[in-house]
């Protein structure tokens, strides 16, 4: 095994988990603080990379600028979705069974939509930087990485500071644990609830972007990710973003090496696989409380 | 003892339904009704069979495809090692399917509701992706598996077969569906699904009878997809471990109604049916949209499926 390679596998790793924090952030929030399964948040990852794409193919405008306008569109559709769930399953006390089956359908939906309006055919963007890479050494920094590796790492370390200093972002941690308390210090927990699960979608316009700067994007890939944000979310400790951040670091090196040493074609197995070990052994994850 | 007679007249009267509807399928006298009808049955055997785990104990098993991929592959194995007859078969994708659903029970069942959920879509990418790079069953390429022409010692064709034996295993499956549902088995797995805690506290050995429908309803999925690359007659990973039958595995328990064998009976055929025509005369994928804007529809508006309308219906009345 030479020094190079290895050196690389890890880097590659690096930047592939700084992506990966970025596509489980939604389901940290959803999932892990709200208790949501939103198992259809992959497909709202595919969902914006198209309209990345869409609006990159039309305008030439960067992905991650194009992400930044759609995310009041993204917000939206969460609020919606969520309000939806509450009355369907939430309000009548209905067997979480049922709300799965919502968000599978959901999953389904979007994903036949997005293959009857696009087909089956992988979509790329363009952008000046996304062939560039930096040399350091012997280390190769891709662009197409780097950059998305460094938007969600600042999307990350926002989203840190609003749940923990501002006044919504500690009631959005507390709603899970504790609603009455919550209505004691005026603040709706339907509200609160409502706006955490919009926030987790909006997350969902962004990381699109970026799936898309790393990859041509097609409208069945989402599923690789269900195992993936899944697997970070369990591994992170649910609800925790230094702990989401942890896992995506620590997949991202395992399917890397797993990549580089074994072949991509081992590399769903890895995530999934790494997820089952967790459910198995330690199903509380590496932070989890 | 009394429901001992029952059963038995359940088994009889299920057995003249399955010869009514193979002599009605005959007389059609087209292969089309065969092949249509196949599949249609698979449904209710896969719909049925992901009932006794999803409906009557409250696990979402997203897993489907992965359980009947089991048994077309376990299928697709043997006819390459040693050629066997397609009941065989059918048995032997049952043992292996049944032993996955018990190692995946042993594996996540510890665990609240929704993680199960995730740990079988989980085994469904770790499965392909081993049936991917295991290059014996074909690999991604996939592999041909040729139909005879016709049954040995049976002077049928040979679509006719898998028809009988699908028929079959509908039968088998909604039979075994009612027995549970109305033995202490069930009544234990009700009191899973309504409050596990209660049901553990109470005396009921959960994990034990979770266990059992892990079991019982993995088996029955391999049970189906056992006599699959015949049908097909070329078998790739991704048409055995297609998403639709996870969904659709759902959705038609979901729309029929999951508290008795009934409903997934009655959603499959419906959806089944729809889902032959449409394939035909629109295209698969807007089917397949279909089947997605039915479940979700269903579980808001109508969470307990056609049968909790009807009851709705004549219970007011």
């Amino acid at each position: 095994m030479s020094y190079d390679l290895l050196l690389n596998a890890v880097m590659a790793g690096l930047l592939l988990g700084g992506f990966y924090a970025a596509v489980t952030i939604g389901i940290s929030i959803s999932f892990g603080i709200l208790d949501i399964v939103n198992i259809a948040h992959p497909a709202f990852i595919i969902l914006g990379s198209y309209i990345a794409y869409i609006v990159n193919a039309q305008f030439g405008l960067d992905p991650i600028a194009a992400s930044i306008i759609a995310l009041p569109v993204f917000y939206a559709l969460g609020a919606a979705i969520y309000q939806v769930y509450y009355l369907s399953f939430e309000k009548r006390g209905q067997d979480p069974l049922r709300g799965l089956a919502f968000f599978f359908g959901i999953l389904f939906i979007t994903e036949v939509t997005l293959v009857l309006t696009f087909g089956v055919d992988y979509r790329y963007v363009q952008a000046g930087y996304i062939e560039q890479s930096w040399h350091i050494g012997i280390i190769d920094l891709p662009l197409r990485m780097l950059v998305p590796c460094l938007m969600s790492l600042i999307m990350l370390v926002a989203l840190q500071l609003f749940l923990t200093r501002t006044f919504t972002g500690r009631a959005i941690m507390a709603v899970a644990q504790d609603q009455l308390a919550l209505q004691l210090m005026a603040a709706d927990p339907i509200r609160i609830k409502r706006i955490a699960f919009a926030i987790s979608i909006a997350t969902a316009a962004l990381a699109g972007a970026f799936l898309i700067i790393i990859q041509p994007v097609e409208p069945s890939i989402g599923r690789d990710y269900i195992g993936r944000v899944f697997a970070i979310c369990v591994l992170g400790g649910l609800g925790s973003l230094p702990g989401t951040l942890i896992g995506a670091v620590l997949l991202g090196i395992v399917e890397s090496f797993t990549a580089t040493f074994y072949g991509p074609s081992w590399g769903p197995a890895v995530s999934f696989g790494l997820l089952l070990l967790t459910l198995a052994l330690r199903p509380v994850g590496l932070l989890g409380r | 003892m009394n429901s001992a007679i029952r059963s038995g007249t359940f088994v009889l009267a299920c057995s003249a339904v399955a010869a009514i509807v193979f002599v009605g399928a005959w007389t059609a006298g087209n292969d089309y009704v065969f092949f249509a009808g196949y599949t249609v049955l698979q449904f209710v055997v896969l719909a049925t069979a992901w009932n006794i785990l999803g409906g009557y104990t409250g696990y979402v098993n997203f897993g489907t495809a992965a359980f009947f991929a089991l048994g077309a592959y376990s299928t697709v194995f043997f006819h390459k090692f040693y050629p066997m007859p397609v009941p065989v078969l059918v048995i032997i994708g049952a043992v292996v399917s049944g032993l996955v659903g018990l190692g995946m029970g042993y594996l996540t069942l510890r665990l609240r509701g929704a993680f199960f959920a995730i740990a079988t879509l989980a085994l469904a990418v770790v499965l392909q992706t081993l049936v991917v790079n295991w290059n014996y069953v074909g690999g991604a390429r996939g592999a041909y598996v040729i139909r005879p022409a016709a049954v040995e010692g049976l002077s049928l064709p040979y679509i006719q077969y898998l028809f009988l034996i699908m028929l079959a295993l509908a039968a088998t499956a909604i039979v075994t569906a009612r027995i549970v549902e109305r033995s202490k088995l069930g009544f234990g797995f009700a009191a899973i699904r309504d409050d596990e805690l209660a049901a553990e506290a109470s005396g009921v050995p959960t994990l034990k009878l979770k266990l059992i429908a892990t079991t019982l309803s993995g088996a029955l999925m391999g049970m189906a997809g056992a006599p699959f690359p015949y049908y097909i007659g070329y078998l790739q990973p991704s048409s055995a471990f297609a998403l639709e039958y996870a969904v659709n595995s759902i959705a038609m328990p979901m729309i029929g109604g999951t508290t008795s064998w009934v409903g997934p009976l009655l959603g499959a055929l419906l959806l089944g049916t729809l889902q032959q025509i449409t394939t035909v005369t629109i295209s698969s994928a807007v089917n397949l949209l279909i089947v997605g804007l039915l479940l979700v529809g269903f579980v808001i508006i109508a969470p307990n499926g056609l049968i909790g309308l009807w009851q709705r219906l004549f219970r007011k009345q």
